[in-house]
């Protein structure tokens, strides 16, 4: 005689187009678990009419900017002639900002290296799947630890006069300090926000503050001399 | 008279030569449109169904596809561009000096070259920081958030070798500044200086080498880069969906059969 089974087998009807549907539930748990069979559209060809439509509307926006403002043209490469400021493309002017205040190695090498090794590694170091608020869980603990690395990184960019990037990083940190002092049930809409949000979403939100403010600096408010200019004297 | 266009498409459609060349059939059904999908090299790539409320403006923002639309629109007048362009040094500034006032049209070709391109490093910075909001870089899809990311330098460098071919003194100097980092690399900066530039200083050599990445080496390594991005979304499951957003309560069906979570 054949023990009875332990197991239910069962296979969704469209197995083909969401693969993670075969599955083996045991008895002895028999967990109620949602299935979520939602709607589809067929990408050819309404998605792909979307997709089109996106896409003229940019070349509308594009072909209009084309129309009234010229690409910048100055005169030919002379090789004697610096001018003052040679200012990199707007995207690496971060960069270059940060090349004002420290050696090539660490802001034109090592800054870049490891954003590419840390932007590279998130998805395999962010475990956290189900992206509880940071400071929900040992609290205390959390707290001290991030005021201690928010603290030294702000001495560290306070001592190297890096009042640019010291900003947004102290911004970050007194939002973090709130969001350890509010709850999901918070009054105030930013307070519960904050509360839930995980530390990847920390990390990541310090990181684009920080590019908004360095592009931002380095493209309006630097002159001749890597000096502070206001954009709207000169 | 009406409705010839459309009559004339019909036979078209159905000569010998098209269903050659498009094996889907003629028709509208859910199979044909499958097909379609997935019997063309292109657009095999991509999944032939897509989840509703993944078409919202509002869950991509369709930053990803506006990414392409630009790259697009860059690989097109970058061709015609290069009809009237020679990598070297003084034609190069003559050459973009006589599309800004002598070919026609040559002015509006180069603007809509520089602001796409400007748009496409946005778009993808956009783009990379959207999906990061989202989530959607967690397993299953850890590996296109990774091609992601290279596509994003591969774009980084696209721009700044194009910043180059100009030759005005805003592209001579950028570049000046920009590769005098690289010698700061221990050990090999110097090494790496001179694989970029051809030589010491930015001159003749450098133009022609940046004129070489920026035209044949930076582009097709990105589309190799494109093509793995756009099948790694229909390999992952599709685009992601957080099951906890709005949206995915009201197609919730309560499934016959018990399913555990494997994740």
């Amino acid at each position: 005689m054949t023990p009875p089974k332990d197991f239910t087998a069962a296979v969704g009807s469209d197995m083909r187009a969401s693969q993670r549907r075969v599955l083996f539930v045991t008895r002895r748990t028999s967990p109620q678990v949602k299935v979520y069979d939602e709607e589809r559209v067929q990408t050819f060809s309404e998605v792909l009419i979307r997709a089109l439509l996106a896409v003229e509307c940019l070349l509308i926006g594009l072909v209009l900017m084309s129309l009234f403002f010229n690409a910048p043209l100055e005169g030919i490469a002379n090789p004697t002639n610096t001018p003052n400021p040679a200012k990199a493309p707007w995207y690496f002017l971060g960069l270059q900002e940060m090349l004002h205040y420290f050696p090539p190695v660490v802001a034109g090498v090592l800054i870049p290296g490891l954003l590419i090794i840390a932007l590279i590694v998130i998805p395999y170091f962010d475990i956290n799947i189900e992206a509880e608020g940071f400071f929900l869980k040992n609290r205390q603990q959390r707290l001290m630890l991030s005021m201690i690395v928010a603290g030294s990184l702000s001495i560290f960019l306070w001592f190297f006069d890096v009042y640019v990037a010291l900003a947004p990083t102290v911004i970050i940190a007194a939002l973090m300090l709130l969001a350890a002092f509010s709850s999901p049930q918070s009054p105030g809409r930013l307070r519960r926000y904050l509360a839930l949000r995980p530390i990847f979403w920390w990390i990541m939100t310090w990181f684009l503050f920080e590019l908004i403010v360095l592009t931002a600096v380095g493209t309006f408010f630097r002159g001749p001399g890597w000096s502070w200019v206001w954009p709207w004297r000169s | 008279m009406p409705g010839t266009i459309e009559t004339y498409f019909d036979k078209l459609e159905r000569t010998r030569v098209w269903r050659s060349i498009f094996r889907s059939g003629k028709g509208t059904s859910t199979l044909h449109n499958a097909l379609a999908i997935q019997q063309n090299v292109f657009l095999h790539l991509f999944p032939t169904k897509v989840r509703k409320r993944m078409l919202g403006l509002g869950a991509t923002w369709y930053l990803g596809t506006l990414t392409l639309g630009t790259f697009i629109v860059l690989v097109v007048t970058g061709i015609l561009l290069m009809l009237y362009y020679h990598p070297s040094v003084p034609r190069a500034y003559s050459d973009v000096k006589d599309l800004q006032f002598a070919v026609s049209s040559g002015l509006f070709l180069r603007n809509l070259h520089r602001w796409s391109a400007h748009a496409m490093v946005f778009l993808a910075f956009a783009h990379m920081f959207r999906v990061f909001y989202r989530g959607a870089y967690r397993a299953p899809r850890e590996f296109n958030w990774v091609v992601g990311v290279f596509l994003l330098l591969v774009t980084l460098l696209l721009s700044y070798t194009g910043y180059l071919l100009p030759w005005d003194q805003l592209a001579y100097w950028a570049i000046t500044v920009g590769t005098n980092i690289s010698s700061a690399v221990p050990l090999i900066g110097d090494k790496i200086r001179f694989l970029l530039l051809g030589g010491h200083l930015v001159n003749a050599n450098a133009l022609l080498r940046f004129y070489v990445l920026h035209c044949v080496i930076l582009p097709l390594t990105a589309v190799v880069f494109l093509a793995v991005h756009f099948w790694r979304i229909r390999k992952d499951g599709g685009l992601y969906v957080r099951e906890s957003e709005p949206g995915a309560a009201s197609h919730e069906q309560q499934s016959s059969n018990e399913e555990q979570k494997t994740r």
